[in-house]
């Protein structure tokens, strides 16, 4: 077990030394440099912005330099907000993206499995043909069209959140306005997981030692909550990585419609303002969340299905 | 016991027939196609998506307008009987520009699909067929891309090559391709390129599951050539699955492209997509959401579309997948 966990874990920092080179250099591919712009600055400006920002130094170099940066955990100064570093303006930004991340995986989850649960036990009944319905249309919204929605009927009609989001003294979102964003977000997952979940209690509710727990005449209840939901699960935890990442990538969108100010909205702007060091930063540190969260549901993983042998997780 | 002679003479011709054939052999497809038909939601899935596409082809010559004619007098009219879905602030037709869109959009899932499943099948294929050292490498290198958060990956290289490519359409032997518009090819190369890896990992498995068959050993053992086997035994047996997937990663294709063009990295103006169309329809949701509706509704439509279909494939061409 341990000898897996180091194996994985030096292969994590393997992958996102790959990723910030990869990272690096495609942003050092882009011809003409940041300080293109539509009206050409002055040579001597842009002299001085090179040696400023020691653009002008040999690739080779910037590029150790800002690994041995990087190693230390700074991302270097932003290009558009001056006297600003990317850390700064990502430690600022991103507690706002990571509460409202945990509470749309919670949300889809404390939903989602209770409901593919009752979908699958009532199947083609109509709390079955309901919920797969409300699921199947879940998938084929795309999330910014949901929230879209949301804001046209529960913002500009009914007049129950405000259009634009304000922060309370401290700082931080009121709760209720994480209501919206959150749908918006979980929305997509919710049905999948949901769909997920109703198949795979299908398939567990058909083996045999569920016939076993009936006939030793257990409740059904304690049929499904003991015997079947403990194996039904696992393939919603497989899922759990790919839901973390498609709760994160979807704040970029979520977060500039709602106008909440976390590393999503920040890292849009960055890409309409051309601010380089602060894409590469955003692109690196997403990357390493979400590398991070995977190796840890796959840890997971490993302890809670022992059918898998934990150095095969890959090939399961 | 006694053996007479007679029992040792050849048996009489018409006797000689003790199996036949009675009815004509059905083939892989003419059976994949029997189960596809007895299949019904797939069926109408697959005649709203020819629909659409055969729409998406043919409207916009016998339309009365184009999808960037602006008329200064009818400007953010609701949907009428001149304009079905209404016309936005430039007073330019809605439902013009959702059929240009479909143009937009579905050649992006197709185009980027095609690039994947090539890319995809051939890397899978050979890390599959040879195996052994060769394969173990590739494949790590297919677990690091796995690992990546790809839409990273499609937004930078989007950011990175996106004013590249509009110089090298204005300056070089390209521009005769202009009017293709740079940023569309620019997606298609970019969202192709990035999405093979979950090809390649299928097909992989795949080859690596029926090149253990015994009729493949049967075959080699006969003295089939490699490329023999390759042609009449591994790709027959892939292709339902390739297919299959092929079609489930179209939707995922426009969903991406959307989600592009909602943050302003997409196609450009006046060129539209349905995802450009829902975000520039974002911006006026208040006062005009028929804007926002029918992009979205097109979106939604051809997504649970190709779902449906999907699992129609699924079901015919690959039976034992079925549930």
């Amino acid at each position: 077990m341990t000898n897996y966990i180091l194996q994985r874990a030096i292969a994590m920092i393997l992958t996102l030394f790959a990723i910030s080179t990869i990272t690096f250099f495609l942003m050092h591919a882009i011809p003409g440099g940041p300080f293109t712009r539509e009206k050409p600055l002055e040579a001597q400006i842009v002299a001085a912005l090179n040696e400023k920002y020691h653009l002008d130094d040999p690739l080779i170099k910037q590029y150790a330099d800002y690994m041995a940066d990087l190693v230390r955990g700074d991302l270097g100064p932003s290009f558009k907000f001056r006297g600003r570093t990317v850390n700064e303006l990502i430690s600022g930004g991103f507690p706002i993206t990571a509460r409202i991340g945990i509470l749309s995986v919670l949300v889809t989850v404390l939903l989602s499995i209770p409901m593919g649960i009752i979908s699958a036990i009532k199947q083609n009944k109509w709390e079955d043909y309901s919920t797969m319905f409300v699921a199947t249309l879940g998938v084929t919204v795309p999330s910014f069209v949901l929230a879209s929605l949301l804001i046209y009927v529960f913002c500009v009609k009914f007049g129950w959140f405000p259009v634009i989001w304000s922060t309370d003294a401290t700082g931080w979102l009121k709760y209720s306005q994480y209501i919206l964003p959150m749908i918006a977000l979980s929305g997509y997952s919710i049905s999948f997981i949901t769909r997920l979940m109703r198949a795979s209690m299908l398939d567990v509710i058909s083996q045999d030692y569920i016939r076993t727990a009936r006939a030793k005449g257990l409740s059904e209840f304690r049929v499904i909550m003991e015997h079947a939901l403990k194996n039904a699960v696992l393939p919603v935890v497989t899922y759990l990585g790919p839901m973390i990442a498609g709760v994160v990538t979807g704040s970029f969108v979520i977060e500039k419609m709602f106008t909440i100010p976390g590393i999503g909205y920040q890292y849009v702007d960055s890409i309409g303002n051309r601010d380089y060091t602060m894409i590469m930063g955003s692109t690196i540190f997403y990357a390493a969340i979400l590398i991070v969260l995977n190796f840890a549901v796959d840890i997971i993983y490993g302890f809670i299905d022992p059918r898998i042998k934990l150095g095969n997780i890959k090939e399961a | 016991m006694e053996y007479s002679a007679d029992l040792f003479k050849p048996i009489h011709e018409s006797e000689r027939v003790s199996s036949g054939i009675v009815r004509p052999s059905v083939s892989y497809w003419q059976d994949a196609w029997r189960r596809f038909r007895r299949h019904k939601p797939a069926l109408i899935a697959a005649a709203i998506l020819l629909l659409i596409i055969l729409g998406a082809i043919i409207i916009p010559y016998v339309y009365p307008y184009t999808y960037d004619q602006q008329v200064r007098t009818a400007r953010n009219l609701w949907p009428n009987l001149q304009h079905p879905f209404g016309t936005d602030k430039l007073g330019r037709d809605l439902f013009i520009r959702t059929v240009y869109g479909a143009r937009i959009s579905l050649s992006i899932g197709i185009v980027a699909s095609i690039i994947n499943l090539t890319l995809g099948v051939i890397y899978g294929g050979i890390s599959g067929y040879v195996g052994g050292k060769l394969d173990n490498i590739m494949m790590r290198f297919v677990d690091i891309l796995y690992s990546i958060p790809l839409i990273l990956y499609v937004i930078l290289l989007k950011v990175v090559f996106q004013d590249a490519i509009k110089e090298a359409f204005e300056t070089t032997a390209l521009r005769s391709l202009k009017y293709l518009g740079p940023e569309l090819i620019l997606i298609y190369v970019v969202l192709g390129s990035v999405y093979w890896v979950g090809m390649a990992r299928m097909v992989r498995g795949q080859i690596l599951s029926i090149k253990n068959n015994e009729y493949v050993l049967a075959a080699r053992s006969m003295g089939a050539s490699g490329g023999r086997i390759i042609l009449r035994h591994l790709v027959p047996n892939t292709v339902g699955q390739i297919i299959v997937t092929v079609t489930m990663s179209i939707p995922s294709a426009i969903f991406t492209e959307s989600f592009l063009s909602f943050i302003g990295i997409g196609v450009s103006a006046p060129m539209a997509s349905w995802g450009s169309l829902a975000s520039d329809a974002y911006k006026g949701l208040a006062s005009y959401p028929y804007l926002l509706f029918f992009p979205a509704l097109a979106i939604s439509v051809t997504v649970l579309a190709f779902n449906i279909m999907g699992d129609g494939l699924r079901d015919a061409l690959d039976p034992r997948m079925r549930k």
